[in-house]
This record gives structure tokens, C-alpha cells and sequence, in this order.
């Protein structure tokens, strides 16, 4: 055994300047190289001017650096100034679209996990009768496209009366996706029964077991896909835009499509776009930025069984 | 497994017996104690299933009754029969909708999954670093709203770095968003873009289930990287392979953000891929019945393409162990 372990310990040495391994590494540098480089170049064209990209666009620095882009798409500049640097009339409310988005992912985000792992617990350790069944049908959502909920809902929101309202947007995934009890239950299900026995033998219900013991060991998975369902109700672009039609209740991303879509006669402005689409995406970055080595190390395939 | 532990148990072959144990303790237990669960468990799934029922099963049904209806909102829905379908399947707008979503699909799909594939390999073979696993994590944090407008700006004709590269390199620009025939995929390489890293952190999860000493082992043998990756990672990766496939092939049928926001479907319909063609009928011409029937041909088509790719790809069955 250790004379086998000297061995591929010698090869792998012997290996190390392989081709192989300056090409693999070459690839790598190469994706990791197209996955940021768009990031760069939205921080650079943000922090240009409008008449200086024209000139120069393939600077690979700020070319005329200025803030007025930032200004623009957070409405802080006048119309006039705005105009004048190549930019439409109207910016972007930005606080209020952040504030909508902020509200609408943490209520989905919050209610759909923990409604959700209400359920995935009664799949996973309750004992009922027809359980496997209602699972099952459970499941079969999942394979339901979105665009074909979409119209019905929107319907029914409306007919609720909560088009332009923010619960309107949170609705239809604040009680649960067939995906968040699915990856739930399986955390669950392989919990070793003997901690839920020896809880069990303390005193404790099983109210108490799901909320004492169950809840905070699952900590992991319930961040992991807590994280997910943030990014993703924060990105949601389709939904928002059905339901919302006012500032009211614009979230981020509808905002930003709005404000691409006020182009000047002149052409784009680049620059205030990039701005905005960096506002949009910060939090995200940010979010992600304090959640990241958990994340990725935990985000696992549940779907294999 | 839910077919398996309802056959008898004393059928069960021997290596059922995990199940067989698992039926007896589901019988025991109902029949102790199954009431007080029962209740409780009414408490704990109430408010999922009423989400269930009102926002995914209801619209489905629902969905299915205004396809054979008249519909626009205003006035109460109409019972027109098959008109929907009958309209759709003489709808030249609708079968060209339905092929440039299929082009689409096939590009997004075939270039994802390739470099999915290549991208955990490499964080599985080359380096475990998690860094790394983060970096390649970034685009998807994106809106699709926010990639689309990004590429719009890096692959502008006139002004964007793409296309100073390009004619840098002595090529003439192109206008990928403008221009019929890039346009679908170019759309297609954005949302491989946003997407491939997540994809490939799921792969990477089923990699990491493969045990590591099946790579020594082959490596004491001699074996190259390139023979190991064919003989060991792939037929061992096949399932969650087959699986992560048929859930990015759904989800990339329902193209629509980046179609909104950078080509409106247009040049031409050359992007009006299936999803926007939909909307359009149901927001912009509030034809919510025909909007509906499409719907339920893309659902068909989906479940469809599910049922086959399970099927083929026999995701239900793993070679490990």
C-alpha cells in the first residue's frame, strides 16, 4: 500500500510540467479570463464619458473618467445635463426599485424556505397516510414550464387585485417551489434517525424537534438555497414585468429594461447603462461576496437518488 | 421508489431489503401513531400545498381551460373549442417561433454542456480550489436583464470591445445582435455565458461522488487522463449528467429576458423565439386563449422531451456500485 502511494506520489511529480497540464491550465485561465473580463469592462465603460468612448473604444482604462454616468442612472442629474452627455431624460429611482426588489426577494426568500421546510419535514419524517403520494404529485410540478402558470396567475392576481403591488410579485412563490421541498426533504431524510430519538426520549414533541433541532442542523442547506432563491427572485425579470406597471412596485431589474430601452436619439448611452447595470448587480455581488465559500462548497446535486 | 415499496415485501429480491425495512416501519408506525402525525403533518404542509394548489396546479388546469377559450380579459372567457389549435398549427409565425427556439436550444444546450463538462473536470482534476468554484459561479448572480445588456454593449458594431478585437485582427466587424443569421447565436453564447458555471458546480458535485481511489488506481495502471475521463468520470457521471440535461434543456426552451432586452425578437423574427411570441399574443394583442394553447404545446413538447431524454439516457440507473 505505501509502496503504491510513493508511486503515484512519483508520477504525479514527474507529471507535474506535463503539456497536458499547461494546456488544462491554459483553458482554465482562459474561462476564468471571459467570465470576469464583462465585470471589468462595465466598471471601465461606467466611468467613461459618452463622447470619449466613441473616440477611444478599445481603451482598455476610463476614458474621460467621470461620475456622471453614476449620476444619471441614479436620476441625479438634471434633464438638461443629462442630455447633453448623451443620456435620455429620466433616470432610474434607484433607491425605490431597491427598495421594491429588497422587499419582494427577502418576503419570498423568507416565507418560501421556511414554508417550505415545514413541508419538506413532513415528507421526510412525519408518518401520514397517502404521504408518498402528494410527494409524488409534488414532484411532477417540477416539470411544469413557467410560462404556462404565468398567464393563469396573472389572472388571478389580477382578479385579487394585486396588480402593481409588491405581495402581487412575492405571491406565487412565497408558499413554496416543488424544488425547495425537494432539496429539503432529502437533508432531512438523511438525518440520522437516532437524534430525533434521543429528542424524542428528552420530552420533546415534534413541534419542538422540527424548530429545536431539525431547523438549525439543516443551517447549511437552508442558507445554500436561501442564497439561491435570493439571486433568483432578485433577477426574476419576466413575472415583475407582467404584473408591475408603475414605480410603486418596479423592481431593479424591470427598471434597468426600461431605462435601456429609453434611448436617445443619439444612440446608447453607454455609459449611464453600464452604471445602472452595475447598480443592479452589486447587491447580488455583494450578497454573494459574504456567502461565497459556503455556497460553493454546499451546493450539491440533490436530484440523484 | 415509491413503485418499489408497494410491491409485497416478501417478493422483494435481497437486495431490496432496505425498502422492505423502510415498508414495515411505515406500516408499524401507521398504525401507532400515524394519527397524531397525521394532524400535524396537516399543519406543516398547509401552507405549501396552498401554494401548490393555488399558483402551480390550478394555473396548470386552468391554463388547459383557456386554450379552448376566447379570452382578453375584459370580457369573460368564450368556449371556442379547438380554434386556438386550429389557429396555431396554420400559424406560419408560430412553427418559425418554434424552430428558432429549437436552434437556440441546441446551440445554448450543446456549448453549456460541453463547457460545463470541460470547466468540472478541470476544478475536479486540476485544482480543488474553491476560489476558483466562486470566480466561475459570478455570471450567474447576474440578472439575464443585466448579461443582456452587458454583451449588447461588448458586441456593438461600431463602438464595442468584441468588435475592436475582431477588426483588430484584420477581420471585418459583425453585427452579431442586428444581423439574421448571428442573432440567435449570439443570444444562445450569452445565456452560456450567465449559465455554464452553474451547471458546472453541479456536475463538480457529481464528480466529487466518484471515488477518488478509482483515479489511482487507473493511474497505477498507466492510464492517461484523457483514457480516464472516457472510461472512469463519464459512464459514472452519466445520471447526474442525464438529469442536469433535461433540467437546462427546460429551462432554456423558456428563453425570454435576453430576447426582451436586446433584439425584441427582431431582425425579422429571426429571435422571436416561442416564449416571446407568447407573450406578445397574451400582453401585447391580449389574446390570453391562443397565448394559452401555445402554452400548451410548449408543455407538451417539454414533457415530451423529458420522457424521451429519461429514457435515453436511462438517467434512473447509476454505474456506481
Amino acid at each position: 500500500m505505501a509502496a503504491v502511494a510513493t508511486t503515484t506520489t512519483l508520477r504525479r511529480i514527474r507529471r507535474r510540467p506535463s503539456l497536458g497540464r499547461i494546456v488544462a491550465w491554459a483553458v482554465m485561465a482562459a474561462i476564468v479570463l471571459i467570465t470576469l473580463l464583462p465585470f471589468y469592462w462595465i466598471l471601465r465603460t461606467a466611468l467613461s464619458t459618452n463622447t470619449s468612448l466613441a473616440a477611444h473604444p478599445g481603451d482598455p482604462l476610463p476614458t474621460g473618467l467621470t461620475g456622471g454616468g453614476f449620476e444619471r442612472a441614479l436620476g441625479l442629474q438634471s434633464t438638461k445635463e443629462a442630455i447633453a452627455q448623451g443620456g435620455a431624460g429620466g433616470g432610474l429611482r434607484f433607491w425605490r426599485y431597491l427598495i421594491n426588489s429588497v422587499v419582494v426577494s427577502t418576503l419570498i426568500t423568507v416565507c418560501q424556505i421556511f414554508f417550505s421546510s415545514m413541508a419538506a419535514y413532513a415528507f421526510a419524517r412525519l408518518r401520514w397516510r397517502g404521504r408518498d403520494k402528494v410527494f409524488g404529485l409534488f414532484l411532477a410540478g417540477l416539470m411544469v414550464p413557467t410560462i404556462f402558470t404565468l398567464l393563469p396567475n396573472f389572472v388571478l392576481i389580477k382578479q385579487l387585485g394585486l396588480v402593481d403591488n409588491l405581495l402581487g410579485i412575492a405571491l406565487p412563490t412565497m408558499f413554496m417551489t416543488p424544488f425547495a421541498v425537494f432539496f429539503l426533504r432529502q437533508f432531512f431524510m438523511n438525518v440520522p434517525r437516532e437524534v430525533e430519538e434521543a429528542a424524542l426520549l428528552d420530552g420533546a414533541g415534534k413541534i419542538r424537534i422540527f424548530f429545536r433541532v431539525m431547523l438549525p442542523m439543516a443551517s447549511t442547506p437552508i442558507l445554500t438555497l436561501g442564497v439561491l432563491t435570493y439571486i433568483t427572485s432578485w433577477n426574476d425579470y419576466f413575472w415583475p414585468l407582467m404584473v408591475s406597471y408603475s414605480d410603486s412596485s418596479r423592481v431593479l431589474t424591470v427598471a434597468l429594461a426600461i431605462f435601456r430601452a429609453q434611448t436617445p436619439q443619439t444612440g446608447y448611452d453607454w455609459s449611464g447603462l453600464m452604471a445602472a447595470t452595475l447598480i443592479a448587480a452589486l447587491p447580488m455581488l455583494v450578497l454573494f461576496g459574504f456567502f461565497a465559500r459556503r455556497i460553493v462548497s454546499s451546493i450539491s446535486f440533490t436530484g440523484i437518488k | 421508489m415509491t413503485i418499489a415499496s408497494s410491491s409485497p415485501p416478501s417478493r422483494l429480491p435481497l437486495s431490496g431489503a432496505t425498502e422492505a425495512r423502510t415498508k414495515t416501519r411505515t406500516s408499524r408506525a401507521g398504525s401507532r401513531e400515524g394519527q397524531g402525525d397525521g394532524r400535524l403533518a396537516a399543519v406543516f404542509l398547509a401552507p405549501a400545498l396552498l401554494g401548490f394548489l393555488v399558483f402551480l396546479l390550478w394555473p396548470t388546469l386552468r391554463g388547459i381551460y383557456l386554450s379552448f377559450t376566447r379570452f382578453n380579459l375584459l370580457t369573460p372567457a368564450e368556449w371556442v373549442g379547438l380554434d386556438n389549435y386550429d389557429r396555431m398549427v396554420h400559424d406560419p409565425i408560430f412553427w418559425d417561433s418554434l424552430q428558432v427556439t429549437v436552434a437556440y436550444v441546441i446551440i445554448n444546450i450543446g456549448v453549456q454542456t460541453v463547457t460545463a463538462l470541460a470547466v468540472a473536470v478541470l476544478l475536479q482534476r486540476l485544482t480543488q480550489s474553491a476560489l476558483l468554484r466562486g470566480i466561475v459561479l459570478t455570471p450567474y448572480l447576474m440578472s439575464n436583464v443585466v448579461a443582456g445588456i452587458v454583451w449588447l454593449w461588448i458586441l456593438d458594431t461600431q463602438l464595442g470591445i468584441g468588435n475592436e478585437i475582431i477588426s483588430a485582427l484584420g477581420f471585418d466587424r459583425i453585427p452579431f445582435l442586428a444581423d439574421e443569421t448571428w442573432a440567435i447565436p449570439t443570444i444562445a453564447l450569452i445565456n452560456v455565458w450567465r449559465h455554464v458555471g452553474y451547471t458546472a458546480l453541479l456536475l463538480f458535485a457529481g464528480l466529487q461522488a466518484i471515488p477518488n481511489d478509482m483515479y489511482e488506481a487507473a493511474k497505477v495502471d498507466g492510464a492517461s487522463e484523457w483514457r480516464m475521463f472516457w472510461r472512469i468520470t463519464m459512464p459514472l457521471l452519466r445520471p447526474v449528467l442525464a438529469v442536469v440535461l433535461i433540467m437546462t434543456v427546460i429551462g432554456s426552451f423558456q428563453v425570454f429576458d435576453t430576447v426582451a432586452v436586446t433584439t425584441q425578437g427582431g431582425p425579422a423574427n429571426a429571435t422571436n423565439v416561442l416564449q416571446y411570441y407568447i407573450y406578445g399574443a397574451a400582453f401585447g394583442r391580449f389574446q390570453f386563449g391562443y397565448a394559452s394553447a401555445m402554452s400548451v404545446a410548449l408543455l407538451v413538447v417539454l414533457s415530451a422531451i423529458t420522457v424521451v431524454q429519461y429514457r435515453l439516457t436511462r438517467a434512473g440507473q447509476t454505474d456506481l456500485g
